[in-house]
């Protein structure tokens, strides 16, 4: 097959009729149209679960509100959470890893097509499938009610006692499945990476972004697998008479948590792991310097790996774990800043010496470094057991992790959707909105995010649907519900910008950033199979090879 | 909660502490700067050790963030690209040996030292034997609310802990043994102590020794269902007399009635299933023990002041109160109604 022939079947061609396209789109194994559908239907979600998080936040405005009732607020942040860890971020960056792990090692496609194929249609399913709950399950007041478990669902609550209907099912079922679609990716991924790379490109000459998304993808493979066995066992015992978790019976809740965070914690390091990959692909080149320390930033990452094997107890300081244990998860926890740390300082000697340009990508990955060292700090904070026998389970936990999945992940990703977006679609987008949706969600991101944490340290829990007046609370939650708004205005910009741009921005070339990684060489967007001829490399940056023939990289590596 | 004397350096540590994380806007709320639930304000010895912990652990996270930060504010302004730039690109360079060694290293040394303290408060807490003279209490916790019991001295209540003051002479602190009836729960007075689960088949305990006479505010901290918003605890810190005399109260049954009308009614309908009033054929366990209930401050865990309007309303319809609470509402007759509460307001 002449692969020169094969060209991007535009939508605007309108030689296809509608049918034609979404046939095309349906049955694609296409990497880069899954990629595009992966990230399409996260956007979805992000919009549902945004939503979600808005009516939540309107309820808790002032204490004694009644916005919607406790029943209604439950579910809610049991969708949201859901929702957003499974439904948004993890594919979002499946979908990226999708689009550019091909791209960036020089492959024409991802090693298994087909199973890329499925793994999103099951992820997809899953989503749709939580949602179905809404209509479908059949609950206490006869209505379909969605799950209100949390989501992090603790046994008991889940056992047919606590839960009656079906909706704690359609949790489990949606996970299980979306489970599947996970661990289908991460072994395309490691597949990809580690036998795909193009001539010349040995581990340790690929590109960051690749080495932690392989990180990503094995942390997957043992994470998910706890949390499948356990929503297995779940399904047991709501009914085939299992009492793993069933307390009445003997069963045990406490083995429940640990299922949950020995997949729960690594899990954080998969969506964060892909964050990082962002972060270190975009900062170098509006630094216009390559990552410093390349072989310490992949030995970081691979001991961040490793240890967030051995962290997960930390989640579990108030369950009453005994000294020992929790002196030491305390220890493997800090010692995971360590590698946190030193990741932070070379993106920071990345930058020092550099020419850095404040494009929106790279505006969003230096906030992104601004408030993932505080979410470390707060972290380490945690980490302190004592100190989180008061912190665990309040808004400051709370305002941690959104300072890490929003002030860090969410941040870095609008950074890698500005940045890719001309290779992705082949328009530049509008910098001026860009910029305009930098500054809405930074000044949202610290209303919300930085207020929420001193409820907690005024001793507000978590995941209560309404509070008392005179606890000083009052004014925090307000502040905190009004960054709200100026976020979701920040994500109107950002999908209109999107949508815009595509339609009408100018045409972008094949390497607007003029950057050094190799799917900047391929055409925008890239046509099916990608490449016409496999590009052979030199060194980490092939595309700075050809630019500067005279003082190649391969020389110093 | 009102300052005394030697609370007044934390809460104004505290006060700093806020600051830290919020600089100006701490300010923004004269109205209520602290709170009775404050994790800084702490009145008793496992919730001090943790404050002392919290120092050091924000003293050197904030350095760490103050280094940091400069650094990368620096080298934004620094290193950013001038309007004169002569388009060529900055020396290139890969990476340095010596510097990663360096911030290898020193966050090493770093976590040791947070390490050591932490272990240190870990101990200190979760190993205190329990001393002779220790009051010994047992927390049940239920959707929604809480059942104590004092073991040994033969009372048993509900959602209103009462436990005696220590002093500097003479520590009398208190040990809780926590157990769920059915979910999690989390037992957490932020000034008191840290929070510990409830949880069912997997005993646990906690202790305090709290150091202030005063009502203590707090709520349960592990999601445990629809009413987990309004599960809140109130732990009463009484001088040893008043201590005693409360126990003695709470020991007598209750006080044979009046108002046989009311009784009647309660023995004849449900409420007997699921509450206990001692001294009368009344012995349910599902709900909360309704011997002294006019002895508490609230009704509900928290939910409502013990008014009679408010024991009305609740016994009508207690969803209008705590919507999902596991008390039905038993469709009485305006009279019958009129009777149970007058018979309620007896139970002193
Ligand atoms: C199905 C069991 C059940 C029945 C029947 C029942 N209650 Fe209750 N009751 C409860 C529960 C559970 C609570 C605690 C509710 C909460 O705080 O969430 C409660 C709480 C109360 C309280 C508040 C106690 C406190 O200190 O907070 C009163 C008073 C009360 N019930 C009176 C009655 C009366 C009177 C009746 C009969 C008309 C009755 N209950 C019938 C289960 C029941
Ligand atoms: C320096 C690194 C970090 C440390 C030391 C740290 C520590 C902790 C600790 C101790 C907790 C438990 C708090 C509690 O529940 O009581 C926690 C919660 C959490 N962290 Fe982190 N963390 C770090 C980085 C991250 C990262 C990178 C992510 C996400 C990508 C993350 C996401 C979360 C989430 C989601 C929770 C809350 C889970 C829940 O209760 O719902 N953290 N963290
Ligand atoms: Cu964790
Ligand atoms: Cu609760």
């Amino acid at each position: 097959m002449s692969t020169e022939s094969i060209a991007w079947p535009s939508t605007a061609a309108g030689s296809r009729s509608f049918v034609e396209t979404l046939h095309e789109w349906v049955t694609t194994v296409d990497h880069k149209r899954l990629g595009i559908l992966y990230i399409i239907y996260a956007l979805v979600f992000l919009v549902i679960g945004g939503i979600e998080a808005t009516v939540i936040r309107i309820q808790l405005i002032r204490p004694h509100n009644d916005f919607v009732s406790p029943q209604v607020f439950n579910r809610l942040f049991t969708m949201h959470g859901t929702t957003m860890i499974f439904f948004v971020v993890m594919p979002v960056l499946f979908g990226f890893a999708n689009y550019l792990i091909p791209l960036m090692i020089g492959a024409r496609d991802m090693a298994f097509p087909r199973l890329n194929a499925f793994s999103f249609w099951m992820t997809a399913f899953g989503g749709l499938f939580l949602y179905f709950s809404v209509v479908g399950a059949n609950g206490l007041y006869g209505a379909g009610n969605a799950p209100d478990v949390g989501w992090f669902a603790y046994a008991p609550l889940t056992s047919q006692t606590f839960s009656l209907g079906h909706s704690t099912d359609f949790w489990t079922l949606a996970l299980l499945v979306s489970g599947f679609g996970s661990i289908g990716t991460a072994i395309n991924i490691v597949a990809t990476v580690l036998c795909m790379r193009c001539p010349g490109m040995t581990l340790a000459k690929m590109p960051l972004f690749a080495w932690l998304n392989l990180v990503m993808a094995g942390l997957v493979i043992l994470a998910v697998s706890p949390l499948t066995a356990a929503q297995i066992m779940l399904l047991v015992d709501r009914y085939l008479g299992g009492h793993f978790f069933d307390t009445q019976a003997g069963g045990s809740a406490v083995i429940w948590m640990h299922f949950f965070w020995i997949f729960g914690h690594p899990e954080v390091y998969v969506l964060v792991l892909p964050a990082f990959a962002f972060a270190s692909e975009i900062i170098p080149v509006f630094s216009r310097k390559p990552i410093f320390g390349y072989p310490v930033m992949v030995g970081a990452t691979v001991a961040i790996g490793f240890i967030s094997m051995s962290v997960w107890a930390h989640h579990m300081f108030t369950v009453g774990m005994g000294a020992a244990a929790n002196t030491f998860f305390v220890i493997s926890t800090m010692a995971i800043a360590v590698p946190t740390g030193i990741k932070i300082f070379n993106w920071l000697a990345t930058m020092w010496g550099g020419k850095i340009e404040f494009k929106t990508p790279m505006l969003f990955c230096i906030a992104f470094l601004f408030q993932f060292l505080i979410a470390g700090l707060t972290g380490v904070m945690l980490g302190a057991a004592p100190f989180d026998w008061q912190l665990g389970n309040s808004y400051f936990v709370v305002a941690h992790f959104h300072y890490v999945i929003v002030g860090g992940i969410m941040f870095t990703l609008f950074g890698a959707f500005y940045y890719w977006f001309p290779k992705m679609s082949g328009k530049m987008y509008s910098e001026t909105l860009g910029k305009l949706h930098f500054w809405l969600f930074v000044i949202g991101f610290h209303l919300t995010f930085d207020f929420m944490h001193i409820p907690g340290i005024l001793g507000m829990p978590r995941r209560i649907y309404t509070y008392e007046p005179g606890r000083g609370w009052d004014t925090w939650n307000l502040i905190v519900t009004i960054g709200v708004f100026f976020q979701a205005a920040g994500i109107l910009v950002f999908l209109g910008n999107l949508i815009w741009s595509y339609f009408r921005g100018e045409l972008a070339d094949n390497d607007p950033w003029d950057a050094w990684t190799l799917e900047w060489s391929a055409h925008s967007p890239p046509p099916a199979y990608n490449f016409a001829l496999i590009p052979t490399v030199k060194s980490r940056r092939p595309l700075w090879d050809l630019k500067h023939p005279d003082d190649p990289d391969w020389k110093y590596e | 909660m009102q300052l005394r004397g030697s609370n007044q350096w934390h809460f104004l540590g505290s006060q700093i502490l806020v600051c830290v994380c919020c600089t100006a806007a701490a300010f923004a709320d004269p109205a209520s700067p602290f709170s009775p639930t404050n994790i800084f304000a702490p009145a008793s010895t496992p919730a001090k050790s943790i404050f002392g912990l919290s120092l050091f652990v924000l003293a050197v996270t904030g350095a760490i963030f103050l280094v940091v930060f400069t650094l990368l504010l620096y080298s934004v302004v620094k290193f950013r690209k001038r309007k004169n730039d002569d388009g060529r690109e900055p020396p290139q360079v890969y990476g340095s040996n010596q510097v990663e060694l360096a911030w290898t290293v020193i966050p090493v040394l770093i976590v040791v030292a947070l390490f050591m303290a932490t272990a240190r408060v870990i101990a200190s807490v979760q190993k205190t034997a329990r001393p002779d003279n220790a009051i010994e209490v047992v927390a049940i916790g239920h959707q929604f609310w809480w059942e104590y019991r004092y073991p040994g001295l033969g009372v048993v209540t509900a959602n209103e802990l009462h436990v005696p003051v220590s002093d500097d002479n003479q520590s009398s602190p208190t040990f809780i043994k926590l157990f769920s009836a059915d979910t999690d729960h989390s037992f957490w007075i932020p000034r008191l102590a840290g929070k510990t689960d409830l949880i069912p088949n997997h005993p646990n305990s906690m202790w305090i020794d709290p150091h202030e006479a005063g009502i203590y505010l707090g709520q349960c901290a592990q999601y445990c269902g629809t009413q987990h918003a309004k599960m809140l605890l109130r732990v009463y810190v009484q001088p040893r007399a008043d201590f005693d005399r409360w126990i003695q109260e709470q020991r007598q049954p209750a006080t044979v009635s009046a108002a046989s009308q009311g009784q009647r009614i309660f023995e004849t309908t449900a409420c007997i299933n699921c509450h206990t009033v001692a001294g009368t054929v009344a012995n349910g366990r599902f709900g909360p023990d309704l011997t002294h209930l006019m002895s508490r401050d609230t009704i509900a865990a928290g939910a409502a002041k013990n008014t009679p309007e408010n024991l009305r309303q609740w016994i009508l319809n207690p969803d209008t109160i705590k919507p999902g609470s596991l008390m039905p509402a038993m469709q009485l007759s305006g009279q019958d109604l009129e009777a149970l509460t007058t018979y309620l307001e007896t139970l002193r």
